[in-house]
């Protein structure tokens, strides 16, 4: 071992503090970072293992583009100088709507900046979005519509604090183990908070808990409904907090006052004293963090349900204090930096689409005229664009550091879309994967410890993960690709000097604390310098809204806000007229039932959902051994009454069949309840996106991968 | 007194108002978001005629003279493609629009009558009739810029 190098780990949200071992250049292992508040040295399965092993494993080393059908290998230049060819043609022929960039939760933020201001003020696409639509989409809409703008309010060391933890659709032991170990020197040590967990299934984070609600899939508005009702009946609720810091109450509480706990308990299938018991720990406890992942993110009604654990927590006053707050999860380690950097559906720094003074903050900063910002509308997002290239509208889809051949629902309808002949696509990746293999040109691209950059985490902290070690010969870093384009593509400010000021990730980093500075991710007391040695830093301090002012003020808001059952715009009138200056919204919705219900030809609810030994689609950690062989193929979940009532027993391949496609599979008996199973969502064969809905939330836009109805039979 | 048949008026174009959405909704299954969205308000349409039903009765369906010129434009077939979504949502906006300026002229007669019941069912009405008139406009301002200057077809 020659040298330890600053990090912190890109699989999974928490963003663990960590060091890199370096031996002659190459990367040999990891160790956390003990002084990280984040995790305090620890570090997880996918960490030790995935974030290094791939490193030298059937990596990329040479762009390929498709000659007769074919990918052939060819150089740089050539790959460069096809794809602006592609863009200027298609510029000049039809503008840049014509243009989609679909990028990724992986990338840096200084990757992220440099993609959002190459789309919005060089091409001016308002098509750009990434995969975080499929992870974190939900988060971000959540605390906007209820806070005025995105931003977690609490933070790690409240896991520590709590008297009550409730996680909602958030299989923690699954999906941020690190965290769950915090948790667990709670739940198995002195002063054991209360935990709650909703999740359809038993998983090992439901069986620690002492209520475990398990309501069926697509019911998750019903549940939250019921619970505030609860809150609201048993006055369990913190009047003068209500009165001064929201908005909204008596619109919450008819809203919720037809969701006794007998109702939901039918909705739901749930018994109605778990309901009620759930509530009472809720409203009695002193110090209540609750967590929301993909149950809630990506089922049925995605946005109201998440906004109803905000409310719970405005209801009590329960915010910013020690121990008391909400986590709006993020799924993958970078997701963040997709928001606030303008690489997504959202404006950089937190700004408004719809407020004009904001767009002209942007235009004053990148010296463009405003009008190149494309702000007629919301930022076009993922599902959008795939069907715009589906209708031959967008015909220029860059696709960097994702893999949506394994990730977007209904795959068949995605790879038809990538091999449309009018469809150009751009893959930008380390390996080979499902979508390079349908791509016309594909650049291979740096991984983590081989580039500079940072990224902030689920509870805002920021860290700096230096570059280890090179990229393999011919890789080359996602930001120097971007800057390559930008270049190649000419794109100019007002004064012709070029648009790209910066040539390295710190000088990235520098544009970007500027663009953040007076925003609510205020970036600019942070550097490189300040980010070197210790812990990683947050940004906004530990914890938000202590004071319990939210950034409402329609000056300062990123969102005007939605009708949360359809999705319509709040006009920037209307919401001027609530007069919300600095008041949290409790925002609410009637239930509905979802569109896909069983029946008898697809009797069963599927669910899709993720192991603790991999990540995302795999692309990592099935290059790491230890982790590889813990989970090599996929499988499918049942209760122990349908694997009965089918005549199927552990091992047993069946085939899982939606209207849309199937996989086939061996069984394994448990955790799910009855009449719902559970897919793992990572592998690329026997995908389990070959059964999912191309549907949405109408607010967060977030796919329903937890809820397609499915058929099952023994092969 | 004309209220009668204003109502009438009202019941009618609520039902017509309910078969477009439904009709929109069938044609662009390829748009989820549309499909799904005009399904839900279609059926809080049904719940607005319902809550009118009672008022209708009360009042009686009478009719003046004239009817047919107090009649809803029905809606024709859905179109495809990009523009010709844009254009059925438009149809949609100009439905909905009719019906949001006859609850008002009926909210006005009611105010009138201090009939406080149909004042409430007005007041509900109204906000819902907001909600579509709203959803329609965010969807149709996304849809707009891609229809009119790239789509094909």
């Amino acid at each position: 071992m020659d040298r330890w190098v600053q990090s912190a780990c890109v699989l999974c949200s928490n963003g663990c503090g960590c060091d890199i071992a370096v031996k002659d250049g190459r990367i040999v292992g990891v160790r956390g970072r003990a002084d990280d508040i984040v995790n305090r040295g620890r570090l997880g399965p996918k960490g030790l293992h995935g974030s290094w092993q791939a490193h030298g494993k059937d990596r990329l080393t040479t762009p390929l583009i498709r000659r007769n059908g074919e990918l052939r290998e060819t150089d740089w230049d050539t790959a460069m100088t096809t794809i602006v060819r592609r863009s200027q043609d298609l510029l000049a022929e039809s503008g840049p709507l014509s243009h989609g960039f679909y990028t990724s939760g992986q990338l840096f933020l200084e990757e992220y900046y440099t993609l959002g201001v190459i789309g919005k003020a060089g091409l001016g696409t308002p098509h750009m979005d990434g995969n975080t639509r499929l992870c974190t989409a939900t988060a971000a809409a959540a605390l906007k519509e209820t806070f005025g703008s995105d931003g977690q309010p609490a933070c790690h060391a409240d896991i520590d604090l709590c008297d009550a933890l409730f996680l909602f659709g958030h299989n923690m032991a699954a999906t941020q183990t690190v965290m769950w170990a915090r948790v667990l020197d709670r739940v198995k040590g002195p002063g054991r908070p209360r935990l709650v967990v909703v999740d359809p299934r038993r998983t090992p984070t439901a069986e620690a808990a002492d209520v475990h609600l398990a309501p069926l899939p697509g019911t998750n508005l019903a549940l939250l409904n019921g619970l505030v009702r609860a809150v609201i009946e048993h006055g369990w609720l913190d009047r003068e907090y209500v009165d001064r810091h929201t908005l909204g109450f008596e619109e919450l509480k008819a809203t919720v006052e037809p969701y006794t706990p007998e109702h939901v308990a039918g909705i739901c299938r749930i018994s109605p004293a778990d309901l009620m018991r759930a509530a009472e720990i809720f409203g009695t406890s002193e110090r209540v963090l609750s967590t929301v992942l993909q149950g809630f993110y990506q089922s049925h009604q995605a946005t109201a349900a998440s906004c109803q654990v905000n409310n719970l927590h405005l209801l009590r006053g329960q915010i910013g204090g020690p121990g008391s707050g909400v986590l709006q999860m993020n799924g993958q380690p970078t997701a963040q930096n997709t928001r606030e950097c303008g690489a997504d559906g959202d404006l950089p720094g937190f700004r408004n689409w719809d407020n004009p003074e904001h767009v002209e903050e942007l235009a004053r900063l990148w010296n463009v005229d405003p009008l190149t910002i494309p702000h007629w509308a919301p930022p076009t997002h993922a599902m959008q664009i795939w069907r715009y290239a589906e209708q031959g509208s967008i015909r220029f889809l860059w696709i960097s550091a994702t893999n949506p051949a394994v990730s977007l629902p209904e795959l068949g309808r995605i790879r038809e879309i990538l091999r449309r002949e009018d469809l150009f696509v751009v893959a930008q990746d380390a390996f080979r994967t499902e979508t390079t293999e349908l791509a016309d040109v594909v650049l291979p691209a740096a991984l983590w410890g081989e580039k500079q950059g940072t990224f902030t985490n689920l509870s805002r902290v920021v860290h700096l993960s230096e570059q280890a070690v090179a990229p393999p010969a011919g890789a080359r870093s996602d930001l120097d690709i971007f800057l390559d384009y930008a270049h190649r593509m000419g794109f100019r400010d007002r004064d012709g000097d070029p648009l790209i000021k910066w040539k390295d990730a710190e000088g990235a980093f520098d544009a970007w604390r500027e663009c953040s500075r007076g925003r609510p991710c205020d970036y600019s007391e942070l550097s490189y310098e300040r980010l070197r040695g210790g812990s990683g830093i947050p940004w906004g301090g530990e914890r938000l809204y202590a004071d319990g002012v939210f950034p409402t003020d329609a000056d300062y808001c990123e969102d005007y806000g939605h009708d949360l059952l359809t999705g319509a715009s709040t006009t920037p009138a209307d919401y001027r007229a609530r007069r919300p200056d600095g008041r949290a919204f409790l925002k609410a919705a009637e239930y509905t039932p979802a569109q896909e219900q069983p029946d008898d030809e697809y009797p069963f609810l599927c669910t899709t959902g993720r192991s603790v030994y991999h990540f995302h689609t795999r692309t990592k950690t099935s290059r790491a051994p230890e982790l590889q062989k813990a989970a090599p193929d996929p499988w499918v979940e049942l209760s122990a009454g349908d694997a009965t009532g089918l005549g199927l027993s552990d091992g047993d391949v069946v085939r899982v069949e939606s209207a849309r496609g199937f996989v086939e599979v061996p069984v394994r008996i448990g955790r799910c309840r009855d009449g719902v199973v559970f897919l793992p969502f990572h592998y690329g064969f026997q995908a389990a996106n070959e059964l999912t809905p191309t549907e949405w939330d109408p607010v967060s836009k977030q796919p329903l991968f937890k809820i397609s109805t499915v058929r099952i039979r023994r092969v | 007194m004309h209220l009668a048949t204003y109502l009438g008026l009202l019941h009618t174009s609520l039902g017509t108002l309910a078969d477009a959405f439904r009709e929109v909704a069938k044609g662009h299954g390829d748009e989820p978001d549309v499909e799904r969205t005009c399904e839900v308000l279609a059926s809080r349409i049904d719940a607005q005629a319902e809550k009118l039903s009672p008022i209708v009765d009360r009042y009686g369906e009478h009719r003046e003279t004239e009817p047919e010129r107090l009649h809803t434009a029905e809606f024709e077939q859905t179109r495809t493609g990009g523009v010709g979504l844009l254009r059925d949502l438009q149809d949609l906006y100009a439905l909905s629009s009719f019906t949001d300026i006859t609850w008002t002229v009926v909210g006005q007669a009611a105010q009138g009558l201090r009939d406080k019941e149909l004042m409430d069912v007005v007041s509900a009405c109204e906000q819902d009739t907001a909600r579509q008139l709203a959803w329609l406009k965010t969807r149709i301002k996304q849809s707009a810029p891609q229809a009119l200057i790239v789509a094909k077809g």
